[in-house]
């Protein structure tokens, strides 16, 4: 790649009380779809978070492009155990609405978000960071809940439906960073 | 009996009461968002509190409940994302000014006991200008702050990812919460006040499906209810707020229907495309 990249991690040391990530160093550059791989505890999720702003940096850096708009898909998304809203006022919300969902998606969106499965509040959740107007997009752990059927659309809707956007997502499943990702990188601790 | 609803008198506490109820719902709807719907009975109880205080120091009511509620506000915001725990203790501790500020004057037991039982019909030309100014700043915040109220729910992250400062807006969604709470409880009543705040948001919580419907029926619940319970008052000659509250108490039936309703389904599974 010698585009500049959207994103560079330089010597990246992350945690919060204490380091828990790192020293990790990764470029990622426009259109790349990189995964960051390791077991439970590695720290994955850790990484995402300090590119976030909610973890804490020890050491190294972290350089966006000026001007990068980021989507971020929790490991656990919020999920009020009542909450009246549709997937439609959600994927509004993020300005997913501005592109045409896919039907596995589109079908889902005028239920109320409390009354879909674990696995389709999911999915919904995935397609409002994909199809918002974020230039890159960060999705840590998107097959929880997922069953092989779903993962399935998953893996095609990163594949079919980013727009060319930049992802980094964070699994602990090799299988499906092989399936969507350009590149992994490994993270342990 | 009812030729009194006609009566001059009660125009101008009307017609209040008509903005400020619907008002108060969709502040509700905001705060039951973020889990601080216990809010609403804090920031009742430090206004009468406040109110009263201001009637001992010879200060007017409506400011004393304002800067007694901005000041919970304040407390809140540098407790960040306080809880309904941290609420109920202010509630405990406004009750308990109110009431010992009220033995120290007779005026301000009167403004006390005006306050607790819900007297709306001492609602003056203040109330209104400020309910009015109220709706027209709101009105015009409320695009901008909605989405970022939802946005901080659903997606927290979002403003530390992307450099946008989040505190502006909880800044100014405390504020406008804190001036529709001290005008309404100055108007209504602590106990109506909290009524109107909590309970449309919560009957439109189980029966609304999307975040806009929300909204529109807890105001309309809210002005149903005020309208209902304001005849009530002047028909039996009864204090506003226990005939508002018991109005929410049979509205609150709604709520059941609700829960009852089948859950929608999605029409088929997410991976029948696939």
């Amino acid at each position: 790649m010698t585009s500049e990249p959207v994103l560079r991690c330089e010597k990246l040391v992350a945690g919060y009380a204490r380091p828990v990530v790192g020293p990790l160093s990764f470029d990622l550059h426009p259109g790349e779809v990189l995964g960051l791989l390791g077991s439970n505890g590695a720290g994955k999720s850790t990484v995402l978070k300090a590119i976030t702003g909610v973890a804490r940096v020890f050491g190294g850096s972290i350089r966006k492009r000026p001007g990068l708009r980021l989507a971020h898909h929790r490991q656990l998304p919020v999920r009020p155990h009542e909450f009246p809203l549709t997937g439609e006022d959600l994927v509004r919300l993020t300005g997913a609405v501005h592109r045409n969902p896919p039907d596995e998606v589109s079908r889902l969106l005028h239920c109320r978000m409390d009354q879909l499965s674990g696995g389709q509040f999911q999915i919904v959740q995935i397609w409002a960071c994909l199809g918002s107007p974020a230039d890159l997009v960060l999705l840590d752990e998107p097959t929880n809940n997922l069953d092989p059927a779903t993962n399935a659309v998953l893996s095609r809707l990163i594949r079919e439906e980013r727009n060319g956007r930049t992802l980094l997502l964070v699994s602990h499943d090799a299988s499906f960073i092989e399936a969507v990702c350009s590149r992994s990188f490994p993270v342990d601790r | 009996m009812f030729e009194l609803l006609l009566d001059p008198l009660f125009h101008l506490p009307f017609v209040t009461g008509l903005v400020l109820a619907p008002l108060a719902a969709v502040a509700g709807v905001y705060l039951r968002l973020r889990n601080e719907w216990l809010a609403a009975l804090a920031y009742a109880q430090v206004a009468a509190a406040g109110g009263v205080l201001a009637v001992v120091i010879h200060a007017p009511v409506m400011a004393g409940a304002l800067v007694a509620a901005g000041l919970v506000a304040i407390a809140k915001g540098l407790l960040e994302r306080a809880g309904n725990d941290h609420f109920a203790v202010f509630i405990l501790i406004g009750w308990g000014v109110a009431l010992v500020a009220a033995a120290f004057t007779a005026h301000g037991d009167m403004v006390s006991k005006s306050l607790m039982d819900g007297q709306l019909y001492f609602t003056g030309q203040g109330h209104l200008v400020s309910a009015l100014l109220l709706l027209v700043v709101g009105a015009a915040v409320f695009p901008w702050l909605s989405k970022r109220l939802l946005m901080s729910c659903f997606f927290p992250d979002h403003f530390s990812a992307n450099g946008v400062p989040a505190w502006r807006h909880h800044v100014l969604f405390d504020l406008l919460v804190v001036a529709a709470v001290a005008l309404a409880t100055t108007s209504f009543g602590v106990m109506a006040a909290f009524a109107l705040v909590f309970v449309p948001p919560w009957i439109a919580w189980a029966l609304s499906r999307g975040w806009r419907w929300v909204l529109l029926l807890a105001a309309a619940i809210a002005t149903v209810a005020y309208v209902i319970a304001f005849v009530l008052a002047i028909a039996l000659d009864q204090p506003f707020g226990p005939m508002l509250v018991l109005t929410f108490g049979v509205l609150s039936l709604l709520r059941l229907a609700g829960r009852l309703r089948r859950p929608v389904q999605p029409s088929a599974d997410v991976s029948a495309g696939a």
